[in-house]
């Protein structure tokens, strides 16, 4: 009969005005300012770059300055420059350190590919969404000072993921450090031994002391060998076009 | 809401006068609230001379409709808006702020929960751009929201909205209204002739066509009120459905079968008349933009809102009278409760009913919706009419031809809505698919 | 219409020449929204192009993801892991529900509903987006596949949660359906509106759900089995009439086979790694040489086509959109409709501008 398709299509509606009131399944809706949204551990946003201490961010940055992200990063938004000079870092190592870093938050699509190349963890994604600004070109171009957050933030943000992230980087901090004094004894020995084991001596202590400029462990993301960092020093880019 | 029993005449003004400043009061139920909108009238124009205080009486009726209707509408927009939002499952308008003054600085952080909102839609309105657009016919752009409004207004002066509440009482009250009310149809015309923009005028053409079929099924559908209440008069219709059957059925005309296919004729025809979903063609946002409404903004395009919102009060509150008894209790042991509240009750339950429908149906097309009309509405309201005759001629004789008329008239009406309604939905069928292998 | 017209579905116009309201010629304008996306894809690494892919088709990017990776690996030769086969499938029919949801929704919009059907379809989709966004930490730019997996692996709870969902979801459609699918007045509207026939839409190279909606039985699923695709127990729905109510009945049966295929995947999916071990991230050359990745997205068939001259940027990137094909038939549908009429077809082509224009 004409009609009741119609009656059936009323009888919907007046569930979902009636649910509405009392479903949370029907009514979704959060009063967003009143009410933060909780936030998945893996929501990403835009990128910051890790420092091992909150006291001096600058100081502890775990960027080389190895411009992988920066090659990488699909629509180009990260401008980096070396540092002239060399800085220890958190496992006692000289390091170069950005002494630019700026990343053009207009431009970035958080697409988190510059987390997953860097391969010392220094560039992770941050949840903080609330990031209006009423300057169109400065307010967005966030600078090293800027992008710098503790690695305690992190843990916050991303709990399983900064612990993995740790427990590697101590298993990587320590094997280097065994690795190393394997290779200082083993380099003792063979000073020992010069003249006994003349051939295997280039072969063992090669792989410690030929990364004077990186760590030597495995990315968690990938197992892929890592390419060296380009040394070379390139031109740098122009800045970005927002500046 | 305001009283007013305004004379046509000034020998007919004698008479009333005696009846509302003394009788009325008394026979009414002897109450305060009930009296209430009488006595603030006759306070405000009691001490006046006899000419002026028919005309002051006549300014206090057009005041008292503006207001209420004004604060009316403003609330339905929310309301509207909220019972959208939620049959969408969404909260609906909730955070327009209250007004922060320097010296009352908590004033704005009060949560009004959207009350707030029909004011600041109200002020938005006012202080945006009035936009002309460069060929458009001046006077009839500006002209067209005013004579919708006016129009839309005129058709609210017959309805009686509580015992004794009726701005003007005319003996073919009913006529007038839909004389009133079919003039919207030619300020509709104007707006969309006026803007000279492709839309706006495809829209009024879509409204002419919309509206000239729905007129008829309208017109037909409460012919047989008027035939049973043996009156044109929207008080003497009121007046016909007073009592209850057994002291508890009242004897409200929808609650006999051809009052009830006349209601649902009626309903139909209206939503169509008024512009409202699934009608909306004039203004289908998909395809039309706005419709007739495209080239207006500001305050013309609140003007259009307004009309809107009238035509809609006026043309429940038309079906209200016609049907559903009025202002008149529904029982008689809530009769306690005033009779312009009852009339608000069921005027408002119409337009919920309004709302609904709009929250579930999509928009008909324009040749669906002639068809509708010319071969679905139309013929039923005929029908209907001679459904109103056989009940009338059969109500006269013994109880048992009495009790026999229900089943009688009730299969006159649904034995050709079944068979119409097939009809109608030849062209379409429910579908089952197949799967390939 | 158009630009700026509420109904075109993103910036898109359409040049109508009318006899009263009948469509007598319609031209489809596009190209509004035309950002390089190829050529980017040339200039940039394979990996690089993966997060690009998202912003094809905004509402699919699980589907792009998929297609692109698919694409990359056939180049590569790169072999996929069990487990990421189960969680792309997954994916892929999530998103298909997401899309169809949302298609119903919009198209309901089309029809002058205001706005209840499509926000129970946002509704839904909510729903699957936070899926999306726990898994991958972007509702709707994903970027969420990789040459030879799946970037993170779900957890547990997320697959239960995902199984929650999929298991409610035949109650939302049965309550959705019982809003639209019988409601006469969009059986008036849409029976007989925008008829395309089924030798028009072979020669166009309509594909997706447009093209079962006119009975031609052309399914990637069942024609490629790409993927593991191939174990799984569902069947294409067909149609007869090839108009708009057709369309919009195909996906919703689409919906409830693909809750079918979600349902066996949440049973039978493997443990196991979700990215195969060899599969590298940075310095990815593949060898020279072309391929040709496509999977039946939620809109058709979405397809990748890349050459390779041995160096980390693709010598040629080429998107075969299934929306761009799917509207060039548009003219030939709303020819002797009417304005309303081509409104709603055009919504029922299910296009999205971003993929459109590219």
């Amino acid at each position: 009969m004409l009609g009741t398709g119609l009656i059936q299509g009323l009888a919907v509606t007046a569930k979902n005005l009636v649910g509405s009131f009392h479903d949370p399944e029907r009514y979704t809706t959060v009063e967003y300012p009143e009410v933060k949204p909780k936030l998945p551990e893996n929501y990403r946003n835009f990128p910051f770059l890790v420092s091992e201490t909150a006291e001096d961010p600058m100081g502890t940055l775990r960027c080389v300055a190895c411009q992988i992200c920066e090659k990488e990063c699909p629509p180009q938004c990260i401008y980096i420059v070396k540092s002239k000079d060399k800085k220890l870092d958190a496992s006692g190592k000289a390091q170069l350190y950005p002494a630019t870093f700026a990343i053009d938050t207009s431009v970035c699509m958080s697409c988190q590919i510059c987390v997953e190349v860097c391969p010392f963890d220094a560039i992770k994604m941050d949840q903080e969404f609330e990031i209006a600004t009423t300057d169109r070109f400065h307010g967005l171009l966030l600078n090293r000072e800027q992008l710098a957050k503790p690695n305690s933030y992190y843990h916050q943000i991303h709990p399983t993921e900064a612990a993995a992230v740790d427990a590697l980087l101590v298993a990587a901090r320590k094997a280097a450090e065994e690795k190393a004094k394997a290779a200082a004894a083993a380099k003792a020995a063979a000073a020992a031994k010069a003249d006994v084991a003349r051939v295997s001596r280039p072969v063992n202590p090669a792989a410690a002391n030929t990364n004077t400029g990186q760590e030597t462990r495995a990315t968690p993301a990938t197992s892929a060998p890592q390419p060296p960092a380009a040394p070379s020093a390139e031109a740098p880019k122009p800045p970005p076009p927002a500046a | 809401m305001s009283v007013v029993v305004v004379a046509t005449s000034a020998s007919e003004w004698t008479a009333l006068r005696v009846v509302d400043s003394l009788a009325l009061v008394a026979t009414a139920t002897d109450r305060f609230l009930e009296c209430a909108p009488v006595m603030l009238r006759d306070a405000v124009t009691g001490l006046l001379p006899d000419p002026w205080r028919w005309i002051a009486n006549g300014l206090f009726a057009i005041v008292a409709i503006f207001a209420v209707f004004g604060l009316l509408f403003a609330f339905l927009t929310l309301a509207e808006r909220k019972i959208l939002g939620r049959v969408q499952n969404r909260p609906g308008p909730n955070r327009a702020p209250t007004p922060t003054f320097p010296f009352a600085k908590f004033l704005g952080k009060i949560r009004t929960y959207g009350l707030a909102q029909p004011f600041a839609d109200g002020v938005k309105a006012l202080t945006k751009e009035d936009i002309v657009p460069d060929g458009a016919d001046k006077v009839l752009h500006f002209l067209a929201p005013v004579a919708l409004l006016a129009f839309a207004t005129l058709t609210l002066v017959v309805i009686p909205f509580g015992r004794n509440l009726v701005a003007l009482q005319l003996d073919a009250a009913v006529l007038y209204f839909f004389a009133a009310g079919a003039a919207t149809e030619l300020a509709v015309f104007m707006a969309g002739w006026a803007s000279r923009n492709k839309y706006s005028l495809l829209a009024a053409m879509r409204a002419l066509a919309q509206l000239i079929s729905y007129e008829l099924p309208l017109l037909l559908s409460w012919v047989p009120v008027v035939m049973i209440a043996g009156s044109l008069s929207t008080v003497a219709i009121v007046e016909a459905q007073a009592g209850w059957k057994f002291g508890f059925i009242p004897h409200w005309h929808v609650l006999t079968p051809w009052g009830f296919a006349g209601f649902v004729i009626f309903m139909v025809a209206a939503l169509a008349e008024s512009n409202r979903s699934p009608f909306d063609l004039p203004e289908a946002e998909s395809e039309l933009i706005a419709g007739h409404l495209t080239e207006y903004s500001g305050f013309k395009y609140a003007f259009f809102f307004m009309a809107e919102y009238f035509g809609m009060c006026a043309l429940s509150g038309m079906a209200v009278t016609l049907f559903l008894g009025g202002w008149r209790a529904p029982l008689p042991f809530l009769e306690f409760i005033p009779s312009y509240a009852w009339f608000g009750a069921k005027l408002l339950a119409l337009i919920l009913g309004f709302m609904w429908i709009r929250a579930t149906f999509p928009r008909l097309r324009i040749d669906q919706l002639t068809r509708f009309s010319w071969k679905f509405l139309v013929p039923l309201a005929l029908i209907n009419l001679g459904n109103t005759v056989v009940w009338a001629l059969m109500s006269g004789g013994s109880p048992a031809l009495a009790l026999a008329r229900w089943p009688v008239c009730a299969a006159i009406i649904v034995v050709p809505f079944v068979w119409l309604g097939r009809a109608q939905s030849a062209s379409y069928a429910p579908r089952t698919y197949r799967y390939a292998a | 219409m158009g630009p700026h017209h509420p109904s075109t579905h993103g910036v898109f116009r359409m040049i109508v020449t009318l006899d009263g309201e009948t469509i007598v010629k319609l031209k489809p304008v596009f190209g509004y929204l035309h950002r390089n996306h190829e050529k980017i894809g040339e200039n940039t690494t394979y990996l690089a192009s993966m997060p690009y892919t998202d912003r094809l088709d905004y509402l699919c990017s699980m589907t792009n993801n998929w297609a692109y990776a698919l694409a990359v690996e056939k180049l590569a030769g790169q072999p996929v892991p069990e487990r990421a086969e189960y969680v792309r499938v997954i994916l892929a029919e999530l998103t298909r529900l997401l899309n169809h949801t949302c298609l119903a929704g919009f198209l309901m919009q089309d029809l002058g509903c205001s706005g209840t059907p499509l926000m129970y379809a946002f509704r839904e989709r909510e729903k699957i987006l936070d899926l999306f966004e726990s898994l991958s930490g972007s509702r709707m730019m994903c970027n969420y596949q990789r040459f030879g997996g799946c970037r993170l692996d779900p957890t547990a709870d997320w697959l239960a949660a995902a199984k929650q969902l999929t298991d409610g979801y035949g109650r939302f459609l049965d309550e959705f359906e019982t809003l639209l699918t019988g409601n006469e007045i969009i059986m008036a509207r849409t029976q007989g509106t925008g008829r395309l026939s089924p030798e028009l839409a072979v020669n166009a190279g309509i594909t997706g759900p447009m093209l079962r909606a006119t009975g031609v039985n052309y399914d990637l699923r069942k024609v490629d089995a790409y993927g593991i695709y191939s174990r799984f127990d569902f069947r294409v729905p067909l149609g007869d009439h090839g108009d708009v109510y057709d369309r919009y009945m195909i996906r919703v049966l689409e919906m409830r086979e693909s809750i079918k295929i979600l349902q066996q995947a949440f049973a039978a999916i493997p443990a196991g790694p979700i990215i195969d071990p060899g599969a590298k991230l940075r310095g990815f050359r593949p060898k020279a040489g072309e391929a040709y990745g496509r999977i039946e997205g939620p809109k058709g068939e979405i397809g990748f086509y890349l050459i390779s001259d041995g160096t980390p940027n693709p010598y040629r990137y080429r998107v075969r959109a299934p929306s761009f094909v799917n509207l060039t038939v548009l003219e030939d549908m709303c020819l002797g409709q009417t304005v309303a009429d081509a409104v709603i077809i055009l919504g029922s082509v299910d296009i999205v501008l971003g993929e459109v224009d590219r």
